[in-house]
């Protein structure tokens, strides 16, 4: 049990978790129309030419990494040089986010000797970084 | 008093019919697209009028107090022509890149409250990846069926919960003492510090089982769940619930959002406009909702998404 629990104060480890959120989200998406508008431009040559995006939306995304040649899991990295695949820096980076957020709240909870708190951060940064890692999504479906 | 009802009369008007104008382009050209995959039309036609249906979607979101995700995923895959898998995709970045917006201003203010969200997201992301599975594996008819029956569901659940303000618990129970499920927030209104502490906590944890298997299948959000299970079975008080569940999303659509990333589900043209969409509008709502009746706008949503759930379930049944 913390200090400050029972405050309506929120804890520090609350305040420093609030912030990263706070800079990252706003960065992310800042980035997301960055790269969209380098996207839209045609600044970038997409990996997907615009006109033809129509013709694969309709698709399974099965069916869509298949037909426009893209790698499963993470397969889009690989295409990040391209105009339409640089928009999933920003994207990712929103999916990132949270990790960062607990990674500090795992070293807050050592600090505190919170036992119990630390072990939940652990395991859910497992869960997120094996969510995001592309091994269970590397196959087919 | 007459006044002010031809204002609130001309309000709701003018809601239903930006709703109207943002719907007829992509209503109007559902046929055809349906034929031809949204193809017959130039490229940008349809981010165009995504992101103006999206801005639409984020005022009324915010003034129905439902998340944007959850009217997101049944309307889009109604109304445009793109695969649900790409719907799904956006939505959960619709959802996630909203509770990562909203996030720090509830921590801070302590409306939303670490202790209480941790444990519970925890086996919600958990479970969120298993429903992303779950949804990605089985035919879409059979998920636009499902789709279609919680989409009613909602629609039921919120016109009939009624959130308590500030739930009485007695006793907290061993598991919420144990992770110190309790805190205080500063109530503004009367200025008075509020201590809550939780209930009934191995059941809340089971739904968050469910709600994270419906997140992930469905790419919903899990607003429109997280609040009453907070709320009316764990006994946290109305504002923590709303907080916190807004800040669980964050965490809860992380775990599918990767999944549905790497099973190729994300088309920027259709996810970037989307998200940008619904959070230029929601800033929009925001304002507006100081001079909303936000009650009929519920109404309204309710009816919308008893729309949706049927159109769902029909084009699941191959009408």
């Amino acid at each position: 049990m913390t200090a400050n629990q029972n405050t309506v104060q929120a804890s520090p480890e609350q305040i420093t978790y609030a912030n990263i959120l706070s800079y990252g989200a706003w960065g992310g998406i800042a980035l997301m129309v960055i790269t969209y508008l380098i996207y839209i431009t045609g600044l970038l040559t997409p990996h997907i030419p615009l006109h033809e995006v129509p013709n694969y939306w309709g698709m399974s995304a099965d069916q869509y990494l298949h037909e426009a040649e893209i790698g499963r899991g993470w397969g889009w990295a690989l295409l990040l040089g391209k105009g339409d695949f640089l928009n999933f820096l920003g994207i990712a980076f929103l999916g990132i986010l949270t990790i960062i957020g607990y990674l500090m709240l795992i070293s807050a909870y050592i600090k505190k000797k919170d036992k119990a708190y630390t072990v939940i951060a652990v395991l859910e940064v497992l869960v997120l970084t094996l969510a995001a890692s592309g091994f269970l999504g590397s196959g087919g479906h | 008093m007459s006044k002010q009802i031809l204002q609130k009369i001309r309000f709701l008007c003018l809601l239903t019919g930006t709703l109207f104008v943002a719907a007829t382009p992509a209503y109007a050209a559902t046929a055809s697209a349906a034929a031809d995959g949204g193809a017959g039309y130039p490229w940008w036609v349809w981010p165009l009028v995504l992101l103006f249906f999206c801005f639409i979607l984020g005022i009324v979101a915010v003034l129905a107090g439902v998340g944007g995700g959850v009217l997101y995923v049944p309307l889009v895959s109604a109304f445009f022509p793109f695969h649900l898998d790409f719907v799904r995709g956006a939505g959960l970045f619709v959802a996630l890149a909203g509770a990562l917006a909203a996030g720090p201003g509830l921590l801070k203010r302590n409306l939303a409250n670490l202790r209480l969200a941790l444990p519970v997201a925890l086996i919600a992301s958990t479970c969120a990846i298993f429903g992303a599975f779950l949804g990605l594996a089985l035919p879409v008819h059979i998920v636009q069926i499902c789709l279609g029956a919680v989409i009613l569901f909602i629609a039921v659940l919120l016109a009939a919960s009624k959130n308590v303000e500030r739930p009485t618990v007695t006793k907290q129970d061993a598991i919420s003492a144990a992770f110190g499920m309790s805190g205080a927030y500063m109530e503004e209104t009367t200025n008075e510090a509020v201590p809550w502490k939780t209930h009934r906590t191995l059941l809340g944890f089971f739904m968050f089982i469910i709600i994270g298997v419906a997140a992930g299948m469905f790419g919903l959000g899990a607003g429109w769940a997280n609040v009453p299970v907070l709320n009316l079975l764990m006994g946290a008080p109305l504002k923590i619930s709303v907080g916190t569940s807004k800040f669980l999303l964050s965490i809860t659509d992380t775990s599918a959002a990767w999944i549905y990333l790497n099973k190729g589900c994300v088309i920027p043209l259709i996810a970037i406009p989307s998200i940008i969409g619904l959070m230029l509008g929601s800033f929009v709502g925001v304002r507006i909702l100081a001079k909303a009746k936000p009650k009929i706008i519920r109404y309204i949503v309710i009816g919308v998404l008893i729309f949706a759930g049927l159109k769902a379930l029909l084009k699941g049944l191959g009408h």
